[in-house]
């Protein structure tokens, strides 16, 4: 027999943890924590979606070949992520006036 | 240290059809195979992750531009169906998982079978709740964009922007009903290859890389439920339904 062999217990157990994080998020989502709402609801779902890689997808158990491809993927996954954010976030923190409202009135001056 | 002649001790090399069904020649034994199989499946998936990655980081930016109108319309979706969802979509990985334990063991053909059709069902019931309780809803209550699209004038100033999220909205989960039906066919090529004994305890790697594909589905749809549903401030509760 090839690949390690997960428990059918183990299974079970990490599904019922993924049952009580579902209910815990949709619990959570009906309080006002202002920006944590977000946080939480996310911190979650990453909790489960590491339950199902490591078990479910055997990832505990695979080689360091594999696990260097999959770290490589969310690498890559958080270069996209967060340069467009670092961009698209930070725009209005340009001290800079937007070059239309400079170079309009030096046009209608002009002429 | 026994001699081996490409993998195979060298009394099954000279009766080369020695080998287990399933392992291929080139690798040295089915254990490598099984790690090549697994890392070609992953390589794959990473490639989705960059595909649904892309939709995510653009969710990003939208929901950051039109914060107001995305926390309206995510109040305008369904939740107790979304919950729903999660939950049918988590068994069916439990079954799933359940399917490649059996084979792994050496259990009977019926019992993965049997677990292989579960997995389908819970996936075609994902797909029905997500059909019939949702979008069919949507379209009757004029949500869909490019079918109809109200906006209604309770949603006030930000009304027109309302069905940007709503694009997202199906363009994601479409996107992922779309994987679900792939995958609903997958298994059942799965189902007919282990009624004809095509699998061992030795070689189940079709089951195996399957699973990897929907148990990543079902992760797809973990981050789509709080992003599309839930962080849409239910707590305040105006303009809902």
């Amino acid at each position: 027999m090839s690949g390690h062999v997960v428990p059918t217990r183990v299974y079970v157990g990490i599904f019922l943890a993924l049952l009580c994080l579902t209910g815990l998020t949709t619990w959570v989502a009906y309080f006002d924590l202002g920006p944590m709402n977000t946080v939480v609801a996310l911190a979650i779902a990453v909790t489960k979606m590491l339950l199902v890689i490591l078990y479910f997808m055997h990832l505990k158990y695979s080689s360091g070949l594999t696990r260097l491809v999959i770290l490589a993927g969310f690498f890559w996954l958080a270069i996209l992520v967060v340069l467009t954010l670092s961009d698209e976030l930070t725009r209005h923190w340009s001290p800079s006036p937007d070059p239309w409202s400079v170079l309009l009135p030096l046009v209608r001056g002009l002429l | 240290m026994q001699m081996r002649i490409r993998g195979c001790p060298v009394a099954d090399a000279v009766v080369h059809n020695a080998h287990p069904p399933g392992f291929a020649h080139q690798f040295e034994d089915i254990e490598q195979q099984h790690e090549a199989g697994n890392l070609g499946m992953w390589v794959f998936l990473v490639t989705e992750i960059m595909f649904f990655g892309g939709l995510f980081a653009c969710y990003a930016v939208y929901r950051s531009l039109h914060l107001q109108a995305f926390e309206l319309g995510s109040r305008l979706l369904e939740v107790p169906s979304g919950a729903a969802n999660t939950v049918v979509l988590i068994a069916s990985s439990l079954t799933m998982a359940l399917a490649i334990h059996a084979a792994q063991t050496g259990k009977r053909k019926s019992v993965v079978m049997f677990y292989l059709v579960m997995t389908m069902i819970l996936g075609a019931a994902f797909l029905g709740i997500k059909f019939t309780f949702e979008w069919h809803r949507d379209f009757v209550e004029h949500l869909v964009p490019g079918f109809g699209f109200e906006v209604r004038p309770e949603w006030g100033a930000i009304g027109q922007e309302v069905p940007m999220f709503f694009c997202f909205y199906f363009f994601m989960t479409g996107l992922h009903a779309m994987h679900m039906i792939i995958g609903i066919g997958i298994l059942t090529v799965l189902t007919i290859m282990t009624a004809r004994d095509r699998f061992s305890e030795q070689y189940y790697a079709p089951l195996e890389v399957t699973g990897l594909y929907w148990h990543f589905v079902d992760i797809v749809w973990i981050f789509l439920f709080p992003l599309l549903y839930l962080i849409g401030g239910h707590y305040a509760m105006g303009g809902g339904r």
